[in-house]
């Protein structure tokens, strides 16, 4: 039997540039921040002031009961997972060959404090029954498989801010293993709340910018500080190419291979070597049968944290030699923040819209470029990307030293 | 504190709609609170506990399994109140 290929054929997202894909995509070709001040009382006693809210709130889109019942995170699973699957046509199919894959870095971290201060305040009774539905990390996953009754398999791989791509990795796997014709996979992340913060902070990994959060994301630049908390996700309807093309879908792209590695080295300082790096990108390119000469554009991970941008743009350029040169470097978290378990699941749609447009996004907020970066990175405006037959990377890295690098290829 | 049954009822509506989204017109004694109104066991648990907050009554978890209509969960707390 050939072997089964995986193709796009439905995007969705939430994030804090727009409600959906195109409003999102919209405002980061014209280069525009998700990221504000934050006005909540709780946010004037912590020492990092600002973050990168989704544009358009959960409760204009969905029913008060489902906003009752749903952790946020679950809430964005739902709405990127709706767009998705009607962006795909809303297929007809045997559900037993449908599969979901969405990952979360933290799961319902504020249902969980917002439970403990009820717990503390007014007694056990008063704890929400759906508090442990609403805290479980597989929670968006399970959601979403519930209402597309989904029953080849409902998943949640969790590797901190790589888990986005990880589960879009596993997706691949599900259908190329002949587990599932379609699967919904992606990531979403909802943190933005007193106590995550706290703890980002006190790892120093945060940006301090409070006078200017929307100059605060600033990958590459040298005056960098750390990176900016965003909430939202993404989602993308992956499918066996022949099933895609017997209900005559709109086929996006290829989800042509992925790798995946971890450092062996730290919890949360990435390896200044980055052989890990290196080596998931190596494995990536080999299971998608490619070379770094057909790779015209990459997605950085990107956070804009000083060690962090620093060791990637190092890997990068080791692992994709001369040929880094003609890859168009965008880092699309200067808009967006960083949407941890939701940042690589977002940051593929963007890429699967660039191979679309033949347009790579803008980096914004660098003013000096710091001179140790030597990639090709697109700056301020979009970049055309080349015609033809052409392959643009994510790559996604999480504390833990986890290293997920996907492929997609222009079909 | 006696409390009248169409004010437990007009309150137990709200509660219902609240928790569970059932619109309040739809909400009448007879009515099964399982198979007619497709209110879930963790949704039942909120009103109860929202009940037991709102009219002041203690209704214990063995009672809750007796509560099959509006009208037993009507009846069961004007009896509680008094």
């Amino acid at each position: 039997m050939a072997a089964r290929r995986v193709v796009v054929t439905g995007l969705g997202a939430t994030t804090p540039l727009g409600g959906e894909v195109a409003t999102t995509w919209s405002a980061l070709l014209a280069g525009r921040s998700g990221v504000r001040l934050l006005t909540e009382d709780w946010a004037q006693t912590i020492p990092v002031r600002f973050a990168a809210r989704v544009a358009l709130e959960p409760s204009e889109q969905m029913e008060r009961v489902e906003l009752r019942r749903l952790d946020r995170s679950e809430q964005f699973a739902v709405i990127a997972s709706r767009e998705a699957w009607r962006d795909a046509g809303s297929p007809e199919m045997d559900k037993e060959r449908l599969g979901v894959v969405i990952a979360s870095g933290i799961g319902g971290v504020t249902t969980l404090l917002d439970q403990y201060d009820i717990l503390h305040e007014r007694g056990a009774r008063l704890v929400s029954p759906h508090t442990v539905p609403m805290l479980m990390p597989n929670g968006p996953a399970a959601h979403v498989g519930l209402e597309l009754q989904a029953k080849a398999g409902v998943h949640t791989p969790v590797s901190a801010c790589a888990s986005g791509a990880e589960a879009i990795g596993y997706g691949l796997e599900m259908i190329r293993n002949n587990r599932a014709d379609i699967v919904l996979s992606g990531g979403v992340e909802a943190a933005i709340h007193a106590m995550p913060m706290s703890g980002f902070a006190a790892m120093k990994a945060l940006s301090t910018r409070n006078d200017d959060p929307v100059r605060a994301s600033r990958p590459y630049d040298l005056n960098r500080d750390g990176f900016v908390l965003g909430e939202g996700g993404g989602v993308l309807v992956l499918e066996e190419y022949e099933h895609a093309r017997a209900r005559g879908a709109k086929i996006y792209c290829e989800l042509a291979g992925q790798g995946l590695t971890s450092d062996g080295y730290h919890i949360a300082a990435p390896d200044p070597d980055g052989t890990g790096v290196q080596r998931a990108l190596k494995f990536a390119l080999r299971d998608a049968g490619l070379s770094t000469r057909e790779i015209v554009h990459l997605n950085a991970h990107a956070t804009s944290t000083p060690a962090g941008d620093i060791a990637e743009a190092n890997a990068l350029c080791a692992a994709l030699g001369p040929d880094v040169d003609h890859v168009a470097v965008s880092a699309t978290k200067s808009m967006t923040g960083h949407l941890l378990g939701g940042a690589g699941a977002m940051e593929s749609v963007f890429i699967v819209k660039s191979l679309q447009d033949r347009l790579a996004p803008p980096t914004i907020n660098i003013d000096d470029l710091d001179p140790a970066v030597l990639i090709d990175v697109v700056r301020d405006k979009p970049r055309a990307l080349p015609s033809g037959d052409i392959a643009a990377l994510n790559d996604s890295f999480g504390f833990g030293g986890h290293n997920v690098v996907l492929v997609f290829k222009s079909l | 504190m006696a409390l009248a049954q169409a004010d437990v009822l007009a309150g137990l509506k709200e509660i219902v709609e609240e928790v569970a989204g059932i619109p309040a017109g739809s909400i009448e004694m007879a009515k099964n609170f399982t198979e007619d109104l497709e209110v879930d066991s963790l949704s039942m648990v909120e009103v109860i506990v929202a009940a037991e907050e709102r009219f002041g009554v203690k209704i214990p978890d063995e009672a809750v399994t007796d509560l099959a209509t509006v009208g037993d969960a009507v009846n069961f707390i004007v009896n509680a109140a008094k």
